[in-house]
């Protein structure tokens, strides 16, 4: 790696040399830079006020512009891109008293009374800002979406809502031909057109100016950003110690939460070949450097039963950061794309110096944070056969809250339906066992029986001999077996119910029934 | 929706009664308001850490710290024996250890602090430290405290009537019980604090806390210096809630005695897990009773048993049980009634004030006793409520006066729910749902619409004193000082608001200081809602002095009486003759007049007797009601809150912008409380939910898309500032009608046979449990559609 990075900090050009690998953003902008407008509420990236926004130029010259939590990203990360504080967005007028002007978001966010203690209320600017530059009329469930990271504790977050609802109107009230990026709203590009044709030549030149191999390297390289699979490959073989380091949403916490130290990290986020997202005419096949941000639209295209639960994953700060290969190789029992990802029989292919090689994923996962991957090697892609008109599929997730909340139970239903007869089924779960794991007994139960609630229930019968799941703070055993049955009734219910009937609390039908 | 409207019209920017803004809200934004960790940091500033008791109860047989002084960036490390003044930070009873030494006494209790070049380093190296434990019998759990009589205060028993006797010769007699989770404040700020050593053994520390003088107190304690050393400010902080009333003490003493060891300053910032586990929470309650009733629902004769876990240390658990006592009664007469109230010491955190301090967790006996009542007589609860209610503020009678013998002489809880159930179309509703969880076998719906009677005041009486300093300078600005502190709530506006008015001058000419004891001193808590009222009429009180001076100069320069003199939109006036208030003031200034005063306040009225629990503890009541639906999904006990309409009072409003903001974030506060919030302390006492990974508040997702608030517009019959009430504890407690919908929607499952067991929080598994409960007690019936 470069022991020098290069990035924009709120339009600057910043040069750092030798930061330590796993130094976070936070730490870097509140103690080494003295901006303390970004805080720190939790340090694990669940609150919110951390929240900045980053703007980095695709493969194709496109600005690509998100929020990411800054207490778990790590501040090499940030070579080649743009990073913006809420400090960024106003400009201060002259005078007695000088006033500030503030940008539209703020601004809507002071006219609905959105703030009260406004300990958090930066880290809300910083997300409806990433939602201002990419969506011009925002629903409101894609305003919850985009709030989903972000805790407030005060407002009851109706203003909120409400100030993410009026910022567009007050941007597009903005006089001028050419605005700047940052106070340019999304369907105004072309008002900004110029400068951010400006900041994609900068964010280029960042990142092809000096390649990294060119760099002075240190003694101690402590942060390796190979750029290729060969050199991944051989880097990983080289270095059986080093950490590799994706989107960081959990290797974050082994720093802020467990304080290891990590003195070797091989970061993936350079690595173009991990970024690509094919089809084939039978699979979509995702690669493990690719976030769930970018995945989503392919996964909930191809198989609309994951949306829920893609869009309950975790929340868009994390998912602009995660990655799903990151999600698969810490083999946690809770992640939520793994019980979904087996019940759709997908697989994933694995490479290292010694070659490649394919595994399903259900085989991947041995015991408790415990899988398949040899030490020199890493995953590559994540392999997905396209559903066949027979297949229903359908995951549900059971959370103690609705969003950004870990699965108490995550059940993924994938079963085939002909002439009235389940011919097959996968049924995975999360949070039943030690590893993402299938319900053989009940899948056996339910292959070649016919489509009736009877079924269902004997199916259900058979989960005990499948799991033996643990009682702890999200929910007892006696719940998880319970509703994990109960997914099965849901499943069937949906699949068999009549279109207006409301059968879970998502349903439109729901939402119209209070006037 | 929910914009608020003006109550007031006036023309000055900041006129009582007008919706204008929080002072900091720019700042908020713009991330240009700095909270203490904000504060640009002195040379030399060490920062620390504590290092952690990992026992709920045990003896330390050892500490060994030599690892922890040899990490790398330590500077010192401190324990009990290194303070010079007394190890408490305990203000009410001395039994809060600011380091244990001997013995622990709950996991997580503070154990040493270690100070070290950065919080990172701090951190690493508390956890170094080797410890012996020899574990003693530890009690976690309510029940086993009430086995074992282990208790931080004496119970308490509170009568009136022949309880016993009307028990016994109701037509109908109903015994349940019920349990209310514990709550952390979740205050998006950690605590912290900045301790700055000076001479003479003087000590600055910027605190985040709700009760500045009493930090100083603990600090000159710690430190064996009397209070005039000791400086203790506030400018804001990033939400409280009641858990930087008691709480910010710890760790302000320990950082003033790490700055008098060290000779630097030094920064107590709690890592977020590390808050959790130090700092207490609001009480979890196992609550019982056996109520009496007639067969049109009025309740005869009422018995409760109320038993709170307060941790290992009284800090604020009784006045907080002593609240609950006073508000089993919510709205509702109790001719007959009995409350036994014990405070359970259990080796956990010393649970602590939360919004509400008590109240919310009385008032839901009052509401699951109208329920119970309601289901078991087949009557709509909304019936039983209004029959139940105290006698109307129009026709008081024999039953306006309350079981601690206070008068309600303001009861406008009738009006309330009338105008609201009308408003909001209880009835129609009410059928509508009815009919259509006839034929919706999976999903169900609730409604219910619950009021809130909240007594404020401090029941401590002599709390209920304020004190405020303004100056006034040569350009007519204005610098305001009073012993209130602002951690969100809008009290600096509104204050502010209040000195406006008074001076007649725009609220741009006025600016709010940091709360500091060396301005105006031996302050209370802002807490108990009373800020406003109490530090409102203080700072009133100043700029009518103020005023009167100015008056009396402008007098003589319009060559008029005094009386005749009118303070309005910037400018001092007298009939057609008028000057700019700054040119007043300047003018005042060369005439030798002094531009500044202090004003105090008392609030009148109340008096309590602490023994007996009876007397007049409230100046006034705060009333509100909330309707509330929910739908439940009963195959995996999910919930949303579908619609909320609330009608609320805040008297006179001084500022509707900001009451709609308390009223609304209370509600949702008290739904987090009530629905997903859960603490879990596994079987050795080790709180296991301690971030926002496991402990989950309401997100934006979690509220009702149909939100709407209203306010009930009338004037305070007291005469509080400019007629205003308290708002910023009875909201919370709006949020008991999203329980009690939640208990519509279960027994909905039930085809409304039976009254639903349901325990706080209503997280799915509870509500699954109770929809399993409730259709077991039935034949067994296929719930699905065929």
């Amino acid at each position: 790696m470069p022991t020098c990075i290069r990035f924009l900090l709120n339009g600057e050009k910043v040069e750092l040399t030798g930061p330590q690998p796993t130094r976070t953003v936070l730490e870097y902008l509140r103690i080494d830079c003295g901006l303390t407008g970004t805080k720190e509420g939790c340090a694990e990236g669940d609150c919110g006020a951390c929240t900045v926004v980053i703007a980095e130029a695709s493969v194709e010259g496109k600005l690509n512009c998100h929020a990411v939590n800054a207490c778990i990203q790590f501040l090499p990360t940030l070579d080649g891109k743009a990073l913006y504080t809420v400090e960024s967005l106003e400009t201060k007028s002259a005078g007695k008293d000088a006033t500030i002007v503030l940008h539209p978001v703020q601004e809507a966010m002071v006219e609905q009374h959105a703030s009260q203690c406004g300990f958090c209320t930066p880290g809300f600017v910083m997300s409806l800002f990433a939602l201002y530059k990419t969506n011009s009329s925002p629903t409101r469930a894609q305003i919850e979406d985009a709030l989903s990271g972000n805790l407030c504790r005060c407002t009851g977050y109706r203003p909120i809502i409400d100030a993410a609802s009026r910022m567009n109107a007050l941007g597009h009230a903005l006089s001028g031909e050419t605005l700047d990026w940052i106070d340019a709203p999304a369907a105004r590009s072309q008002a900004a057109s110029t400068s951010e044709a400006n900041l994609v030549k900068q964010l280029c030149a960042l990142r092809n100016g000096a390649p990294h191999d060119a760099l002075p390297q240190s003694p101690s390289k402590t942060f390796h950003a190979p750029r290729s699979i060969e050199e991944l490959a051989t880097l990983r073989a080289a270095k059986p110690a080093a950490r590799l380091l994706a989107g960081g949403t959990d290797m974050g916490l082994w720093i802020t939460k467990q304080l290891k130290q990590i003195p070797e990290v091989i970061y993936l986020g350079e690595v173009d070949a991990l970024q690509r997202i094919a089809h084939s005419p039978s699979h979509l096949e995702i690669g493990a450097g690719v976030t769930i941000s970018q995945a989503m639209p392919f996964l909930t295209q191809q198989y609309p039963g994951i949306t829920e639960v893609l869009r309950r994953f975790a929340s868009p700060p994390i998912r602009n950061a995660a990655t799903l290969g990151g999600n698969i190789a810490n083999g946690s029992p809770i992640g939520d794309s793994m019980p979904c990802l087996i019940a759709l029989g997908a697989s994933i292919g694995l490479r290292s110096v010694r070659g490649a090689r394919n595994m399903a994923l259900e085989d991947f996962f041995i015991a408790y944070q415990k899988t398949a991957l040899e030490a020199d090697e890493f995953v590559e892609t994540i392999r997905i056969p396209h559903l066949v008109p027979q297949q229903r599929f359908r995951a549900y997730k059971i959370s103690k809250r609705y969003d950004q909340d870990i699965s108490i139970v995550l059940a993924a239903i994938n079963v085939t339906i002909e002439a009235n007869r389940l011919s097959d089924c996968r049924i995975a779960f999360g949070g039943m066992a030690a590893t993402p794991k299938r319900a053989k007994a009940c899948e056996a139960a339910l292959r070649g029986k016919v489509w009736h609630l009877d079924t269902i229930e004997a199916a259900i019968a058979k989960l005990p001999d499948d799991f033996s799941p643990l009682s702890d703070l999200r929910g007892s055993a006696a719940y998880r077996l319970r509703v994990a049955g109960n997914l099965l009734k849901r499943f069937f219910a949906e699949e068999s119910a009549r279109p207006d009937a409301t059968v879970s609390l998502r349903l439109e039908t729901l939402e119209t029934a209070a006037p | 929706m929910n914009a608020p409207d003006t109550l007031h019209p006036e023309s000055l920017t900041g006129a009582i009664g007008r919706p204008i803004g929080h002072d900091s809200a720019a700042r908020h934004v713009s991330g240009a308001a700095p909270y203490a960790d904000d504060i640009v940091e002195l040379r030399g500033t060490l920062h620390a850490a504590f290092g952690l008791s990992q026992r709920s109860h045990a003896r330390i047989v050892s500490m060994d710290l030599s690892k922890v002084r040899a990490a790398p960036g330590v500077v010192a490390v401190i324990g009990a024996a290194d303070i010079p003044g007394k190890n408490n930070f305990g203000a009410v009873m001395h039994d809060d250890p600011i380091f244990s030494d001997i013995e622990v006494q709950h996991f997580g209790q503070a154990l040493f602090l270690v100070a070290a070049s950065s919080h990172a380093a701090a951190r690493r190296a508390a956890r170094l430290a080797d410890i012996v434990y020899e574990d003693l019998p530890a009690i976690i759990e309510i029940e086993d405290a009430l086995a074992k009589q282990s208790y931080v205060l004496p119970s308490v028993t509170l009568e009136r009537g022949d309880w016993r006797a009307a028990l016994e010769a109701a037509p109908h007699r109903l015994k349940g019980a019920l349990r209310s989770g514990a709550q952390e404040q979740f205050y998006l700020e950690g605590q912290i604090a900045y301790a700055i050593p000076g001479e003479d053994q003087e000590m600055l520390v910027h605190s985040s806390t709700q009760h500045p003088t009493e930090v100083q107190h603990m600090v000159a304690e710690a430190l064996g210096v009397s209070l005039h050393r000791v400086t203790v400010s506030c400018r804001r902080m990033g939400g409280a809630f009641g858990g930087k009333e008691s709480q910010p003490a710890l760790f302000a003493a320990a950082a003033a005695v790490m700055a008098r060891h060290t000779g630097r300053p030094v920064k107590l910032r709690a890592d977020r897990d590390d808050d959790f586990l130090l700092t207490g929470k609001r009480h979890d309650f196992l609550m019982e009773y056996e109520v009496g009733f007639d067969a049109k629902g009025h309740i005869l004769g009422l018995d409760v048993m109320l038993a709170s876990r307060c941790g290992y240390s009284a800090d604020l658990s009784g006045p907080v049980n002593d609240r609950s006592v006073m508000h089993i009664d919510n709205c509702y007469f109790l001719e007959n009634v009995r409350v036994v109230s014990h405070r359970c010491r259990t080796h956990t955190q010393s649970a602590t004030a939360f919004r509400g301090f008590g109240g919310p967790q009385g008032m839901m006996v009052a509401e699951q006793v109208i329920d119970e009542i309601a289901r078991h007589l087949k009557i709509d609860p909304l019936e039983i409520r209004k029959r139940n209610f105290y006698d109307s503020q129009q026709t008081p009678g024999a039953r306006s006066v309350t079981h601690y013998d206070m008068p309600v002489e303001d009861f406008i809880a009738d009006g309330i729910v009338e105008k609201l159930a009308h408003d909001a179309a209880y009835t129609a509703r009410r059928e509508e749902i009815t009919r259509w969880n006839s034929a919706s076998p999976i999903v169900k719906r609730g409604l219910a619409l619950t009021p809130v009677k909240f007594g404020i005041s401090f029941t401590a009486t002599h709390l209920n004193q304020a004190g405020a300093l303004v100056h006034v300078y040569t350009d007519g600005s204005v610098l305001l000082n009073h012993g209130g502190t602002e951690m969100g709530q809008g009290l600096f506006v509104k204050v502010a608001q209040v000195v406006a008015q008074t001076l007649g001058i725009d609220i741009d000419h006025i600016k709010p200081n940091a709360t500091d004891t060396s301005k105006v001193p031996n302050t209370s808590a802002t807490a108990a809602s009373s800020g406003s009222d109490i530090n409102g009429k203080a700072a009133q009180a100043a700029a009518l002095e103020i005023r009167a001076r100015l008056a009396g100069i402008a007098a003589r320069h319009f060559a008029v009486d005094a009386t005749e003199i009118q303070f309005a939109n910037n400018r001092v006036s007298a009939g057609a003759q008028s000057l700019p208030f700054d040119e007043l003031v300047m003018k005042a200034y060369m005439a030798r007049e002094q531009l500044w005063a202090d004003g105090f306040y008392r609030t009148p009225k109340i008096s309590y007797d602490p023994r007996t629990l009876k007397g007049r503890p409230f100046y006034y009541f705060s009333y509100g009601a909330a309707l509330t639906e929910v739908a439940i999904d009963t195959l995996t006990g999910e919930s949303k809150l579908l619609r909320v309409d609330i009608l609320h009072d805040a008297g006179r409003s001084l500022n509707p912008a900001i009451d709609l903001g308390q009223i609304e974030g209370g509600f949702i506060q008290g739904a987090g409380w009530l629905t997903s919030e859960q603490l879990h302390w596994d079987k050795e006492g080790r709180l296991r939910t301690h971030s926002p990974s496991t402990y989950k508040i309401p997100t934006a997702y979690d509220i009702p898309k149909h939100f709407a608030v209203k306010f009930w517009k009338d004037d305070n019959r007291e005469e509080t500032i400019y007629r205003s009430k308290a708002v910023g504890e009875p909201p919370l407690m709006l949020a008991l009608s999203v329980f009690h919908a939640i208990r519509d929607a279960i027994a909905a499952a039930g085809d409304y046979r039976h009254s639903p067991r349901l325990d706080a929080p209503a997280t799915p598994e509870e509500i699954l449990r109770s929809v399993d409960e409730i259709q077991a007690r039935d034949h067994s019936r296929s719930r699905l559609p065929s």
